[in-house]
């Protein structure tokens, strides 16, 4: 394997044609991804696992249909889609990063907002790859692309999300792309090139979950759903899980030492979540009081959810389980502990992205579906093909977001640059040359 | 050269070497996947697009297919809506006694799948006095009619405004001409948006590929009803198509005892459909979502 180490070319050579050092820089940044500490390889090799144990599963899914999970004509979207729904509020989320930075100018966060546009990249291609796994033809993608297929656009909710999820792909793409490699090359980056952009993902970002939620709510066939709520109720759950994440990733950065930034990305992003927290339990309530206070058939798939209906009741963990995760993170974070004690932060920020992921996926999904159109209880459990392919698709989520998140901080702290290029590019572990380098833009 | 360098080149040649095979294996059951696939059908265009030779080299392929895995020679047609004519559908719930005669002949007509005993029509035992379906029971296993109870037969209702066909993302379910709501079984990608946006459970999943004994498949088939399907695409009721645009009757409506299935064309002021929707006093599934179905069901007092 070649590693960075092993580039011997000179420093400066500003008659070298750019192609040349793009090349370079994807040479370096492809070493990057394979070589570090034993604790990277360690983290990468168990991911490789998981996603490999996945790819597995998902190839006998294929061979042997979806009889091997637990969903039927009365269940007919379950683990998948729930992933798919959370993975789209995650993406939407890192945009509370890019809101700060870019529109309100706030310094600190623009020194890390990067690692924001990173997460919203490694939350797509976990999207795109629940969406893909959920399929019955995966063979037949392409009858979906504009175009060269039969796109049923504007008619079809799905193919506005196959729009925005992949436009939302590509616009982080390029940003986080062009902002990374003229860093590289020690350019200042041109206004042009990205500003038009970010304000583009900002929009962008919000309509991908809005997108998604009117994917559901505009079924009329399926009361649990067909809620004026529900997108945005998305939103704010986005805005938990996001922020959420974020916070402890920086703090997995912080402690790694690649890159030195302040406390006020944290703090924006804490104050933020105290409030969306609240705003999601109110919503909750709202929901609850609405359903159930005047009953009737259209509250029965509320009841089946969070008190089970004639003997069924296999989302009741499920739902608790979320419904306490999300109150504790709510006391959490007003608590004055989580503001001086990283560990009372960071065990709030688990709280709420497992209190979100539960009830945003299997909770939001399967009882969609409970009773059924005609009334019908059949329940659904995920099968151990279901978990393992998910966890493969997160794990390729992981390494998406390890890899690069490895190759823009490396650029980002200065670390790796087109005038380091011949130099010993440091490793991870060690302390960067000149972190906390100026802000762009 | 430093024994550690040469130890890390070791190290890394192994772990490279177990990652391949590690790979490999996982990859395996794709590859298998992979190579069942045709190329010829994976590249196909879309059935809309398609000349009448190229359906005809289609349907001949289907044909060929079909003798191939199962032995049997089945016709395999594709007969287009007819001219003035708009299909539709009506129910007597006096009449019906909950048999699920219909939902038998629908299994064998529409060469369903064995295992599952799919069908597109499922019978809900309705309480006297309630339309409301919590209190129905589809798996009821008792002498019928019961007393205190009616029955009604629940399947596609062919709505005038289908959300199936709106949420499709492919167009690989439309609307016929005649009235009918048709899937492409090549063209349809298996989301299954389709069957969360159904308000009637009419549409089914094939989570595996059907299963049919050879010496019980039907072979008078058309290409948009009732031939076999692959794994992993939506089907659907489509009033027998392949029957009724020839000038037959649904199987559903023949093998009924009791004479509560009324079919025919909308059209024609002389037909029984017609009679019924000027005689009796009708009702549709859920007409508050705005489906317009194709479907009514009426009572004889």
């Amino acid at each position: 394997m070649t590693g960075p180490a092993d580039t011997t070319s000179l420093p400066e050579s500003p008659a070298q044609p750019p192609a040349l050092t793009y090349l370079r820089f994807l040479r370096r940044a492809l070493g990057l991804a394979f070589s570090g500490s034993w604790r990277f390889y360690a983290w990468m090799i168990v991911l490789t696992a998981i996603a490999l144990v996945g790819l597995h599963a998902w190839g006998t899914q294929l061979r042997h249909g979806m009889a091997v999970t637990d969903l039927s004509d009365h269940v007919s979207w379950g683990l998948y889609i729930g992933n798919f729904t959370f993975g789209v509020g995650l993406a939407a989320g890192a945009v509370l990063m890019v809101i700060p930075a870019y529109l309100y100018d706030d310094h600190d966060m623009h020194d890390v907002v990067i690692i924001g546009e990173i997460v919203a990249i490694a939350a797509i291609v976990v999207c795109l790859g629940f969406v893909i796994v959920d399929m019955g033809r995966p063979d037949r993608l392409w009858h979906i692309l504009p175009w060269i297929g039969r796109f049923h656009w504007p008619v079809s909710m799905l193919a506005w999300d196959v729009l925005v999820l992949n436009g939302y792909l590509l616009l982080n793409l390029h940003i986080t792309g062009y902002l990374i490699y003229q860093r590289y090359l020690q350019k200042a980056p041109r206004r042009r090139w990205y500003r038009p952009f970010v304000f583009l993902a900002i929009g962008w970002a919000i309509s991908i979950h809005t997108v998604t939620a009117f994917l559901y709510q505009g079924l009329g066939g399926r009361p649990f759903w067909s809620s004026a709520l529900l997108a945005p109720r998305f939103i704010t759950t986005a805005f938990i899980s996001g922020p959420a994440f974020v916070i402890v990733l920086l703090e997995v950065v912080r402690r790694a030492r690649v890159l030195r930034f302040g406390d006020g990305p944290t703090t924006t992003l804490t104050r933020i979540m105290r409030i969306t927290v609240l705003l999601n339990l109110f919503m909750l309530v709202s929901e609850l009081f609405t359903a159930l206070y005047a009953g009737g058939a259209h509250a029965a798939s509320v009841r089946y959810l969070f008190f089970g209906l004639h003997g069924h009741h296999a989302l009741l963990p499920y739902i608790w389980t979320a419904v306490v995760l999300n109150v504790a993170s709510a006391i959490l974070l007003h608590l004055p502990q989580s503001r001086d004690d990283k560990r009372w932060l960071l065990a709030a920020c688990g709280c709420a992205f497992v209190g979100v992921y539960i009830e945003k996926g299997i909770g939001l999904i399967v009882p969609g579906f409970i009773p059924s159109t005609l009334h019908e209880l059949v329940e659904y459990t995920p099968t151990f093909v279901e978990w393992k392919i998910s966890a493969g698709i997160w794990a390729v989520g992981l390494i998406t977001l390890t890899v690069a998140l490895r190759i823009g901080l490396a650029v980002w702290s200065g670390r790796m640059s087109e005038r380091s290029a011949g130099t010993q590019t440091a490793s991870p572990s060690g302390a960067p040359e000149h972190a906390g380098a100026q802000s762009v833009g | 050269m430093t024994a550690g360098p040469t130890r890390r080149v070791a190290l890394k040649v192994l772990g490279g070497t177990l990652g391949a095979g590690a790979f490999a294996y996982a990859a395996r059951p794709l590859a298998q996947w992979t190579a069942e696939l045709s190329l010829e059908e994976t590249l196909r265009r879309h059935y809309k697009e398609l000349s009448a030779e190229e359906l005809a080299q289609i349907l001949r392929r289907l044909e060929e297919e079909t003798k191939k895995t199962h032995g049997v020679d089945v016709q395999i047609r594709d007969l287009p809506a007819q001219e003035g004519v708009s299909f539709g559908y009506a129910l007597n719930l006096s009449m019906c006694i909950g048999c699920r005669k219909c939902a038998e002949a629908c299994h064998h007509e529409n060469n369903h799948d064995r295992r599952t005993n799919n069908s597109y029509i499922r019978v809900l035992e309705m309480e006297q006095g309630s339309f409301d379906m919590e209190r129905g029971k589809v798996d009821y296993d008792h002498a019928v009619p019961a007393p205190g109870k009616y029955y009604m037969p629940v399947q596609c209702h062919q709505c005038d405004n289908a959300p199936c066909v709106t949420v499709c993302p492919v167009e690989a379910t439309w609307k016929e001409k005649d009235g009918i709501v048709v899937v492409d079984y090549d063209w349809c990608i298996g989301c299954r948006y389709c069957e969360a946006a159904c308000p009637y459970h009419a549409r089914r999943f094939n989570w595996t590929a059907p299963e049919i004994p050879p010496e019980e498949m039907n072979p008078d088939q058309g290409y948009l009803s009732n031939r076999l399907r692959p794994q992993g695409v939506v089907e659907k009721c489509t009033f027998c198509l392949h029957r009724t645009r020839a000038g037959r009757l649904p199987a559903c409506l023949e093998a009924c005892p009791t004479g509560a299935r009324v079919f025919g064309n909308l059209l024609d002021p002389d037909s029984p459909i017609r009679w019924v929707l000027d005689n009796k006093r009708v009702y549709v599934l859920k007409e508050e979502l705005g489906t317009r179905p194709r479907f009514f069901y009426f009572f004889d007092v």
